[in-house]
This record gives structure tokens, sequence and C-alpha cells, in this order.
């Protein structure tokens, strides 16, 4: 099963740009372990993971009565928060809690991608 | 399902399917969720198949294995719907399971008993919490989806619509069949000790309208502790809530009269299930010590193993009951607690030494009829009627529950009129 996993709020961490230069290497050293983590795991498969700009930065599309309106971002205040996601195929929820625990302490959600049909 | 709602079977057959029903519907339908990893086809197969006992067995007699037959014909009716579903070329998603997980056996001439992964299913803390006490007692149990509506007091198709929602987000979501990690179990443990728990509670708590006590569905929830105690028996948290649950069941019958509730001082004792409270004190006298939930469980299943054990209200051992319920402040730092502790202080050291612990409450439970109703009996004792009074006036107001407000005027009424 393909999971989405949004990585929202700084949790209980500072906003990464204000961290100093020893924390910063140990948080980006918890995306290395995460990385690690989902390849040392039968069944899984990471197949994307990014940063995102943050909500500032966002533009929204919204299309009523057939007419695409453009405007600042983002659509939502929780999405204000986004700062990254990762996509991976894992076999169950639980197999992507548990990695999830390895990511900085990060506020996430996770999110099943349907089949197509 | 009706054959459910007839609990005064009239026949040996009917018999018959009642008490399979209690004993086997949980198991048959692990087993059948195990094999088939479809939840809800295995709901629908097992209902339907109960329902075929009861038109044929009545006729045709019970059949030698009663629960193979059930499971017989439930696996048999998913088998058909799966080939409808491939011939009409549809694909339903299957339960997600463990990576290592293990189907049941289905050579073994006994049926393997799956109920511990029904019931962690069931209690995911990715589902809502409002969700898993009724899931799982429509899946373990078999209780009906309307009487679960009945004890939780919200109307059958918003029942319907939650657990529905809850079976899909199972699926969707992917929460996977199969043991959970060995570290993973003790969080897990507690969370379905939790929803038990509610589920529990939700059949003693007075909520609106006449409904006093749904006691005889709390049953279900004490039969499910149970059951954990049985899969899981060195867990303590399990072991903690059997023996809380037990105790408190045990006094179902002696909890009103004539339509109104009679408090545990006021109760007739020879009413209570006294062969209960013996297994009850059993249980709650091998937990240990330990830390967390369990030890809150297990300082509850304390507090009404005293009250149990004794024979009338005057004796009741109120300075053990008192420091049980200092040590569970201490742990959970519950408001509910503390009002708790305060009625139990005051029958220990006087009702004055009981007002002092209530002060602050109001804050931490603001709207509270029990809170007001506390200070008033408290005050009453004290000997300050004019306190009780406004105070039994104020609880009156806040309470929603027709039986319960009966009692308070009654009290009130007794304080005479105000001078």
């Amino acid at each position: 099963m393909k999971y989405f996993v949004l990585l929202a709020g700084n949790g209980e961490l500072p906003p990464w740009d204000e961290l100093p230069a020893d924390e910063l290497e140990t948080l980006m050293g918890r995306f290395g372990a995460f990385d690690e983590a989902c390849a040392a795991r039968p069944g899984v498969e990471l197949l994307g993971g990014e940063p995102l700009g943050d909500g500032s930065t966002a533009t929204t599309l919204r299309t009523r009565g057939g007419e695409m309106t453009i405007t600042d971002g983002p659509f939502a205040e929780a999405a204000e928060q986004i700062g990254g996601y990762y996509l991976l195929d894992a076999p169950d929820l639980d197999t992507v809690i548990e990695l999830c625990r390895v990511l900085p302490a990060y506020d996430m959600d996770i999110r099943p991608v349907p089949d197509m049909p | 399902m009706t054959w459910t709602s007839d609990r005064s079977p009239t026949c040996p057959e009917r018999a018959a399917i009642e008490r399979t029903f209690r004993a086997e519907w949980g198991r048959l339908l692990s087993l059948l969720v195990a094999r088939t990893r479809r939840l809800d086809l295995a709901e629908d197969a097992l209902s339907e198949a109960f329902a075929r006992a009861s038109d044929r067995w009545p006729g045709k007699g019970v059949p030698a294995d009663p629960a193979g037959w059930l499971y017989a014909t439930a696996y048999r009716h998913i088998v058909g719907r799966l080939r409808a579903e491939a011939i009409a070329g549809r694909k339903a998603p299957l339960l997600a399971v463990r990576p290592g997980w293990v189907p049941p056996d289905e050579s073994s001439e006994v049926l393997a008993d799956d109920r511990l992964q029904l019931i962690l299913l069931c209690c995911h803390p990715a589902l809502p919490s409002e969700s898993r006490s009724g899931l799982a007692l429509r899946l373990v149990m078999g209780t009906p989806t309307e009487q679960i509506a009945r004890l939780f007091l919200i109307p059958p198709a918003t029942m319907a619509a939650r657990l529905t929602r809850a079976k899909k987000k199972i699926v969707l979501a992917g929460i996977p069949l199969g043991a959970p990690l060995a570290d993973e179990l003790r969080a897990r443990l507690d969370e379905v000790c939790r929803t038990i728990y509610l589920a529990f509670t939700a059949g003693y708590t007075p909520g609106s309208g006449p409904d006093l006590l749904r006691a005889d569905l709390a049953g279900d929830a004490v039969r499910l502790a149970a059951l954990l105690h049985e899969l899981v028996p060195d867990a303590p948290q399990a072991q903690a809530m059997l023996a809380l649950l037990v105790l408190q069941h045990s006094r179902r019958d002696a909890r009103q009269r004539d339509g109104r509730l009679v408090t545990l001082a006021d109760q007739d004792r020879s009413r209570w299930h006294h062969d209960e409270i013996r297994i009850g004190l059993g249980v709650a006298a091998g937990v240990q010590p330990g830390e967390g939930y369990a030890e809150e469980l297990r300082l509850q299943a304390l507090i009404a193993a005293e009250h149990a054990r004794a024979p009338t209200a005057a004796a009741t051992d109120w300075i053990a009951i008192a420091d049980h319920y200092a040590g569970l402040e201490a742990l959970t730092g519950s408001a509910i607690v503390r009002l708790n502790r305060a009625v139990a202080v005051a029958e220990a050291r006087g009702p004055r030494a009981g007002l002092a612990l209530l002060s602050g409450l109001d804050d931490l439970l603001p709207g509270s009829h029990r809170l007001a109703a506390v200070r008033a009996d408290l005050a009453h004792r004290a000997g300050d009627v004019d306190a009780a009074r406004a105070s039994y006036r104020q609880a009156i107001e806040l309470c929603a529950n027709e039986a319960e407000r009966a009692h308070l005027t009654g009290r009130l009424r007794a304080l005479g009129a105000s001078s």
C-alpha cells in the first residue's frame, strides 16, 4: 500500500532556520536515519520525499462555476505549517507509524494513497 | 438480527443458539476475518449464519458441532459473495496484515482463537476513540448496533454510521491484522483497556432521560474484559481492569429501586452478587503494584474491593479508601478523583476535612452537578443547612438525569423549608 506522510507543524522543535548548527545536524541526521530505516525494512520502499517552501510561498487554485481563480495560498490555515512530505510503499499503517518515529518530532499526517481503478 | 433481542429463549434450540452466540461469535468472526481478510463480508456472513441457524435448528435440531456448522455456513456465504464480486469485476481491498503474519491453521481439529487480534484491530489508536468501544462490542461480542447506540445514548443511525466509517478506515488506512511488536503491545493494551472501560462506564453512567442503568449491556464489557484477561493473563492492566469491572458490576441489582438510583451506602447488600465479589476480590488481590494506567486501574480495583468486602456501609474501611484515592490523585491529577477522594476523606475524618478538599474544584469541574451534590451533602453533615440547601438547588439545576434529579430533590426536601 502507498502512503503519503505530511510533515506539518514544528511539534516540539523550533523552526529549522532558528536551530543552532549542532542541533540542525542532529535533525538532518534523523532524516538520514529515516531513509536508512526504510531501506532496511522488508516490504518498504521510499518513493519520494522533499521539503516544501513555507505557506507564504503557496499559490492556491480554486475552480468555481467553471472559473479558475488564482490567489495567494495556502488554502487552509493548517496548510501554513506543512514543511515536507514523504511518499512510501509499506505493508501497513503500523509499519509507517513505526518508521515515522525515526523522523524529527514534527506533527505528521499519514494518508493512504488509494489505487486508482 | 431480531432474535438476539429475545433474551428469554423459549425452546432448547433457541437457547442453544443464544449460548453459541455468546460463547462463539467473537472467535468465529476473528477466524473468518483472518481467513478471508474481508471485515465487511465476514461480519455480514456470520450474522447470516446465525439467522439461518435460528431458521433451521428449531426444526432440524442443533448440529453436533454448532460452532463448526456456523463457521462453515458463514464461510460458504463469503465464498459466494467473493465469486459474485469476481464476476462483476469488482475488487475490494483486503485487510492489511503485518509482515510475517500467518493465517490461522485450517487443518487443525480445534478452531484457533484470533480474538486478541480482533480486539487490537478495534482498539487501534488511529481510530476515533468514540468508535473504538462500539466497534469492539459489535465485532468481538456481537452486541447489536441498536443496543450499542442505546449504551452510548446516541441514535442507532449515528452509531451505525460511526461503525461503518471505522471499519472503512481500518481497511483503507491499512490498520493491520497481526500481533503488534512486543514493546508496542503494552501501550496498545492500555488503549484496549481504556476502550473496554469506556463501554462499561457508559452502561453505568446515567445520561439524560429516564434510562437509568444499562447494566445488561455493561455485562458485555465485563465479558470482554474477562476475555482479554484470558488471552493475555500476565498483562497487569487487563487483570486490574477485570477485577474492577467484576466488583462494580456485582452491585448492579442493588443500584436502583423503584426506578430510583440507590447510593452505595443505602444499597441492600444482600442483592449484591457475592459469588462475583469473591472472584473479583481474588483477581484484585493478585495484581502487582505497577505504573501508569495499569496502576490507575489497580488502585481503582482496590477501592472497589474495599466497598465490596464491607458487610455494611458503616463497616467500610474509609481510611484505606482515602489512601487509595490519594495515590490515584497523585498519579492522575484528575479533578474527578479529587472529588471522590473528598468523599472518602469526609467519611474517614469528618465532613469538614472533605469540604476542604473541594476548594478549587469549581474551576476544574464547571457545571458539575456531582460537585454541587457532594458539597451539599458534606455541608449538611457539617451542620451548615443553608449552604447545603443552596448547593442542592445548584445540583438539581445542573443535573440532566431524571432519576438522579428526583433523588437530589428528595434530599433537598428532607432538609425542610429554608429558615
